[in-house]
């Protein structure tokens, strides 16, 4: 195609997919269906006890099983460097961290006899007294110096105690949130093949790029030697966010036994060795004038790790930045504990931290007799409230006031427990939300081919989001020719530095050398360049240009409203309809925008009201480790979702002005809906998730 | 491959072709699929029946594959997600490409085949959890009836516009 306007600028319009087909015909290969000749299969076999020692196992009878070629441990396995990352520093020596930890890798020609021989070999360990169980006054608690992913543990501005003295009104609560598992429904999976002395690893990863450092580092191979891959990448939710042991145990087993080896996951397996959310127990303590307005705010979060790795989810994060006080405190601590290690899950923070401070202002507006939109207006921001920044923008009361006029919130009965209808009493609950809006260091390639067509290679990697859709269409402008002629290629390490797929950053990482490569490219072919038979090369590493960024305050906003009915004799709760209105920064394609949006808000529902991780501390693990006794959203579950946008220009971002929106949609959903459950029923509800017995019993 | 008392010899119509083959016993039909016949369309999310991505129809029916042993679909006929399309994807693919019916991709086959599995169902006169006279498609028919396909990016509104383009036209 020549180039010039062949068509309007993509960026803005609701393309489909551009992989959709390959996805809807089953032809997209994610790591697990790629087909390798020679190809054979490792199996874990997962610790029994949660805090101990192996001193024993009978390798020999293993190996004497049908198709087994070898089986890893720690006497055999490679030697790894420390690089800080327990979870990964596998078969090292004899120590068990926490139940489900590998202790062995059972490698054979097809995966029912892998399995077979890993549930079969017998392993002999000495226990130790363990202590699994996660309370809020645990005596082991400690304040941490940093919390997820390096925000100092704790704030503290002006004078708390004081204001808070002095305060009319006074909400002092405690919320607790339960540990919850990403769960996407790809299953982690790594298939390792060396070749021509490199190693190509096909991962279920949200940064390829970081993938291949990690394991470089880690094995200590030299530079350029490992290359992943992940073409398609089946959710991930956090969870994919750095690697995992399976794409360590592939790689162990593939150096082992010089053929290409794939480790997959079982869903149960998925529980000890992918992550989860820990579980939150926070107090927050608010304090108001009498016509509700913030002097004194006080967060504060306790959260559990493992043996393994200091990860102190950021909890209360989230009210340094919402709503303005003259007395901001906020703090974090943290237990170790001989259990699975906690990691990201969808808005790690921001979702659990979300659901104390919204639900403390819903109380707070109760409290003052304010409606709950108002109290959040009056309490609006005009600089960073912890730090005193300026933001980029800020359109949180543009968010609230367009979602309480779709959601039909004006002349809302603020009295609690009065609408009955049948079995069912009927409320309506709102929270706010917010997200961080970053943008890290990536490079990217813009190519011309001779035949007029674009090839874009950029290390982002597409896990449901959108990703390679709307960097084809942000390209697309940029070169200002028409979507079909950009090809965008993704998921491959090779091309070099790139922001993992996560902390809603990819898009507005990425976008930033792809948009400034093809504008390059554009001039030089404007110019008359001559393309090469090999095509004409522009490329484009953000790092300077993100360095140079100003100090701002920079999040994306948004605003949940929500309609909750509560079945009095079942304890049922459902959820008709929510509404989401966000300021995100330029919407690139407003058709995966919204896919993306109703996908937080449903896992936000979800958080609310189903999911739960059990955890049996007598044996250190989470017990319902599957999906049917771990219940995420059904298609039943799910009601009506509007999801709406505000303008939100914002040219202190990236080139393309986008804010990222993978998160938001999850953060302040939980609140509404129990916020709502109380205007509902008159009962509050500080602990999630809002299940049947809980419903039921509360009040009581 | 495992001796011959662990082992048995499988004929089936995959797609419309005939398929035979000698697979170890313990085989399930989702790993016959994708471990030995290359068929990756069909995914496997939880392989205990609990998730619906590896949804195909057995005899036309929507079956989970990960339940079903390999040697049990002897002789009969199974459509995967690869065997829908027909010179052009199937409307029920079309429809779930036009209404981003999915994100990460992953449950999409299952929740495909499963749909049009579905929707035969209700021609059928099958009821459902929600009925409560007449079996007639509606939203609320069409979320119970597509609750065993799991999709965690939840494109549930979508799925249900998509089925709901497909069986109105």
């Amino acid at each position: 195609m020549t180039r010039g306007w062949q068509t309007a600028p993509s960026v803005g319009h609701p393309l489909t997919r551009v992989e959709g087909l390959d996805k809807v015909t089953g032809r997209a290969r994610y790591s697990g269906d790629v087909a390798l000749p020679g190809l054979v299969h490792g199996w874990v076999v997962p610790a029994t006890i949660p805090r101990g020692r192996v001193i024993g196992m009978d390798v020999a009878a293993t190996l004497a099983m049908p198709g087994v070629l070898a089986v890893l441990h720690q006497h055999n396995a490679p030697r790894l460097t420390g690089i800080g990352e327990g979870t990964l520093e596998l078969f090292q020596n004899d120590r068990v961290a926490h139940r489900g930890a590998p202790v062995a890798l059972v490698i054979a020609d097809t995966p029912e006899r892998a399995r077979e021989a890993a549930e079969r070999t017998a392993v002999d360990y000495l226990p130790e007294p363990h202590d699994a169980r996660f309370r809020a006054d645990h005596p082991r608690l400690y304040q941490p110096e940093y919390v997820n992913p390096h925000h100092p543990a704790v704030t503290d501005k002006g004078d708390v105690e004081a204001a808070l003295a002095g305060a009319a009104v006074v909400v002092d609560q405690e919320y607790r949130t339960p540990p919850q598992h990403n769960n996407p429904m790809e299953p982690h999976s790594s298939t390792a093949v060396w070749a021509d002395g490199r190693l190509t690893v096909h991962g279920s990863t949200q940064h390829a790029y970081g993938m291949a450092r990690t394991l470089t580092n880690l094995f200590g191979f030299a530079p350029g030697t490992v290359r992943v891959l992940c073409e398609h990448v089946g959710g991930g939710f956090g969870g994919k966010g750095t690697p995992r042991p399976d794409a360590v145990l592939a790689v162990m087993a593939a150096t082992l036994v010089g053929r290409p080896v794939r480790v997959t996951f079982t869903r149960p397996q998925l529980w000890p060795l992918a992550g989860y959310r820990t579980p939150t127990v926070q107090r927050v303590r608010l304090g108001a004038d009498a016509d509700g307005r913030l002097v004194a705010l006080e967060h504060r979060a306790s959260s559990q790790t493992s043996r393994l790795l200091e990860f102190t989810e950021q909890s209360a994060v989230y009210s340094r930045a919402m709503y303005a006080a003259d007395n901001l405190r906020t703090s974090h601590r943290v237990v170790a504990l001989d259990i699975p290690t906690p990691r990201w899950m969808r808005a790690p923070g921001e979702a659990p931290g979300s659901f104390g401070l919204e639900s403390a202002m819903d109380e707070l507006a109760e409290a003052c007799g304010v409606d709950p939109v108002e109290l959040r207006l009056r309490n609006d921001a005009t600089h960073d409230p912890a730090d005193g920044r300026p933001f980029s923008s800020r359109r949180l009361a543009e968010c609230l006031r367009e979602g309480a006029r779709r959601f039909g919130w004006a002349g809302r009965d603020p009295r609690p427990g009065v609408r009955r209808d049948g079995r069912w009493l009927r409320g309506t609950g709102m929270a706010g939300a917010h997200y961080p809006a970053r943008t890290r260091p990536t490079v990217a390639h813009a190519t011309a081919l001779p035949d007029g067509r674009y090839v874009v290679r950029v290390g982002a990697a597409d896990l449901g989001t959108g990703a390679r859709t709307v960097l084809t269409q942000l390209a697309a402008d940029a070169l200002e020719v028409p979507v079909g002629a950009v090809r965008v290629e993704i998921g491959d390490s090779d091309f070099g530095l790139a922001m993992v797929a996560g902390g809603s950053m990819g898009t507005a990482s990425w976008s930033w050398p792809v948009v400034t490569a093809c504008r390059d490219l554009a001039h030089r072919l404007a110019s008359g360049a001559p393309v090469p038979s090999d095509g004409l090369t522009s490329t484009f590493d953000s790092t300077d240009a993100v360095g140079a960024l100003g100090d701002l305050a920079r999040y994306a906003f948004g605003a949940h409203f929500a309609e909750v009915a509560v079945d009095v004799s079942s304890g049922e709760v459902r959820v008709p309809r929510l509404t989401g209105v966000y300021a995100v920064g330029k919407v690139v394609n407003p058709l995966t925008a919204r896919s993306q949006l109703i996908g937080g808000m449903t896992m936000g529902l979800s958080c609310a009201l189903l999911e739960e991780s059990i955890m049996d501390s007598r044996f250190g693990d989470h017990v319902n480790h599957n999906l049917a006794d771990y219940h995420v959203a059904t298609n039943a579950d799910v009601g009506e979702l509007d999801v709406a946008f505000v303008d939100d220009p914002d040219d202190e971002l990236n080139p393309s002005g986008v804010k990222g929106l993978g998160e938001i949609g999850i953060v302040g959903v939980p609140a509404a809906i129990a916020n709502a459950f109380w205007h509902a029923t008159g009962v509050r509800q500080r602990e999630l998730p809002i299940g049947p017995a809980r419903a039921i019993t509360s009040g009581q | 491959m495992p001796g011959p008392e662990l082992s048995s010899t499988v004929r089936l119509m995959l797609n419309g072709a005939p398929v035979e083959l000698t697979v170890d016993n313990r085989t399930t039909l989702l790993d016959l699929l994708r471990d030995r016949l290359d068929h990756t369309g069909t995914k496997k999310g939880c392989d205990h029946g609990q998730c619906g991505a590896c949804t195909v129809l057995v005899d036309g029916r929507r079956a989970n594959s990960c339940l079903l042993l390999a040697v049990a679909v002897d002789g009969r006929e199974v459509t995967t997600v690869e065997g829908l399309e027909d010179d052009e994807p199937h409307p029920m693919q079309a429809a779930f490409l036009a209404h981003d019916a999915f994100q990460c991709g992953y449950c999409t086959p299952g929740q495909i085949c499963s749909a049009i599995g579905m929707l035969d169902e209700l021609a059928e006169g099958w009821p459902s959890a929600v009925t409560t006279g007449p079996v007639q498609l509606d939203d609320a028919e069409i979320r119970e009836r597509m609750s065993g396909n799991l999709c965690r990016c939840a494109a549930y509104p979508n799925i249900v516009a998509a089925i709901r383009e497909v069986a109105g036209a």
